[in-house]
């Protein structure tokens, strides 16, 4: 090569470096917390669905208690300056459940009450959540069109 | 004042550091340097309502500390250079606007106070008998401003960086008995094409290698002339990074250089990743710390070069890489 050219000179040779020395996150550490968090979140679900089938609710109706439950606990410890400690050490494991979701529209609604309710709460509510909804509504309209051409023997999903 | 070589400029009678004053949060209360603040809040509110309104209050006590300690009279500051990171640098404004000072507000990212302190001194060889400078950041409000929301349950990359709460601020004059501000080294924008915003000490480190190479060249000066080589908040990462690349250009400076986003924060204890930046960063650490130390004389001559990182989140969502600044001053007995 013979190049005198110093490698930290050039942006190539700079990004290969600052990848190089920059500390990546702890992925195995994370995954494994994220894995038992996450199916501890999906654990206590079930148990609150299974009690509810056992009161006598049908499937449809219990998923909703669950989903209910798990969003009010997960938007009241967020207010406690709980969640986002819970969020930090699991990461995609209280992130993935609807845990994450609740706590994705409760964060912003406190961060931006100082610009009052209707710009500030109202305004931002969405900004973290918001393209979730936006790409998971889309994704749910595209999925319904495909079922609908395709279920010609009428099949029902539940 | 005269230019030497490239970018440096001499002071023909180097302004004194009259006095400083910082006032940190609570974190960087826990922190390895709070014995050194003037005053450790207890809380990010400081029993303000908004956390805009705290760092506000945060800088206008800073100032007014410092004024009080330093026994100058507010009509005697002829002009006064302030900035922080919040848009349109709310904090220096609304925190600034009782005093009743001409001012100027600069925007420097993070370099700020450098940048407020080379302005005041080159003031002070012309119109100005006592210069203030101010800059101030806020956790809650840079994270808001700049990332996520505080209660939102995310994870922090081990390369970002930990805005300090808190501020530094200082009284340049025209006549005095040192710390003088010998030389200013005025950074050029570098951008080496970073574009991780939570990698900002890799992001800034080539503009602070820029101009402290620039600097050397520029004085004749060789890294042993300081006891202190001071960034401002290029964090574990960027120190590291420096000491590369100053070493692949025939510099070495590990053994003075070290960095205030490094000193602030204990990394093992409070779980601040890459190290403290901000602002408020390098002004508090500056203003509590080095300042004690040059008055104390145990160290006589420091290189303060502040670091900032010239992007906004609008550039970041655009796909822009971020560009880095750094300003020097040479501060001597």
């Amino acid at each position: 090569m013979g190049t005198n050219k110093n490698p930290l000179e050039t942006k190539e040779g700079y990004q290969n470096y600052v990848d190089q020395k920059s500390p990546n996150s702890p992925i195995w550490k994370n995954c494994f917390n994220a894995f038992w968090v996450g199916g501890l979140i999906c654990t206590i679900g079930q148990i609150i669905s299974n009690i509810c089938k056992q009161r006598g609710f049908d499937i449809a109706t219990s998923g909703t208690i669950v989903s209910i439950i798990l969003i009010g606990i997960a938007a009241f410890l967020t207010g406690l300056n709980i969640f986002n400690k819970i969020g930090k050490f699991a990461g995609a494991g209280s992130l993935v459940p609807i845990t994450g979701f609740a706590n994705s529209i409760v964060s912003p609604a406190m961060e931006y009450k100082s610009e009052g309710y209707v710009m500030g709460v109202g305004g931002k509510m969405f900004t973290v959540a918001g393209p979730v909804l936006v790409f998971g509504i889309s994704a749910s309209i595209l999925i319904g069109i495909i079922y609908m051409i395709f279920n010609t023997q009428s099949i029902t999903l539940v | 004042m005269k230019k030497i070589g490239k970018q440096t400029i001499q002071f023909d009678t180097p302004p004194t550091i009259l006095d400083c004053a910082s006032i940190v949060g609570p974190k960087e209360a826990q922190g390895p340097l709070a014995k050194y603040f003037d005053q450790t809040l207890d809380d990010e509110f400081w029993g303000e309502k908004t956390w805009e309104k705290a760092e506000s209050k945060i800088i206008k006590e800073t100032v007014n500390t410092l004024i009080s300690k330093s026994g100058i009279a507010i009509d005697e500051i002829d002009c006064c250079f302030a900035g922080d990171l919040l848009n349109q640098c709310i904090s220096s404004s609304f925190g600034l606007r009782e005093l009743n000072v001409p001012f100027f507000g600069v925007f420097g990212a993070c370099s700020t106070f450098v940048e407020s302190m080379s302005l005041g001194a080159i003031c002070t060889e012309s119109f100005a008998e006592h210069v203030l400078c101010a800059t101030s950041s806020h956790f809650c409000s840079a994270e808001k401003q700049f990332r996520f929301p505080l209660e939102l349950g995310n994870q922090r990359p081990p390369t970002s960086q930990w805005t300090v709460t808190g501020a530094g601020s200082c009284i340049l004059s025209k006549s005095g008995q040192g710390p003088f501000i010998t030389t200013i080294t005025p950074g050029k924008i570098i951008d080496m094409g970073i574009k991780d915003g939570n990698n900002m000490g890799a992001a800034m480190a080539p503009a602070f290698a820029d101009t402290l190479v620039t600097h050397f060249l520029d004085t004749g000066r060789n890294p042993s002339y300081y006891d202190a080589i001071i960034s401002g908040d290029l964090g574990y990462i960027g120190k590291e990074i420096v000491i590369d690349i100053l070493a692949s250009q025939g510099y070495n400076i590990k053994s003075n250089y070290n960095d205030c986003g490094v000193l602030i924060f204990d990394k093992a204890k409070q779980d601040t990743h890459a190290g403290g930046s901000g602002c408020g960063c390098c002004g508090s650490v500056f203003s509590g710390y080095f300042f004690k130390q040059l008055q104390e004389k145990k160290i006589k001559k420091m290189l303060l070069i502040a670091t900032g990182a010239l992007m906004n989140s609008t550039s970041s969502q655009q796909g822009e890489t971020i560009p880095g600044i750094a300003h020097a001053i040479s501060i001597e007995l």
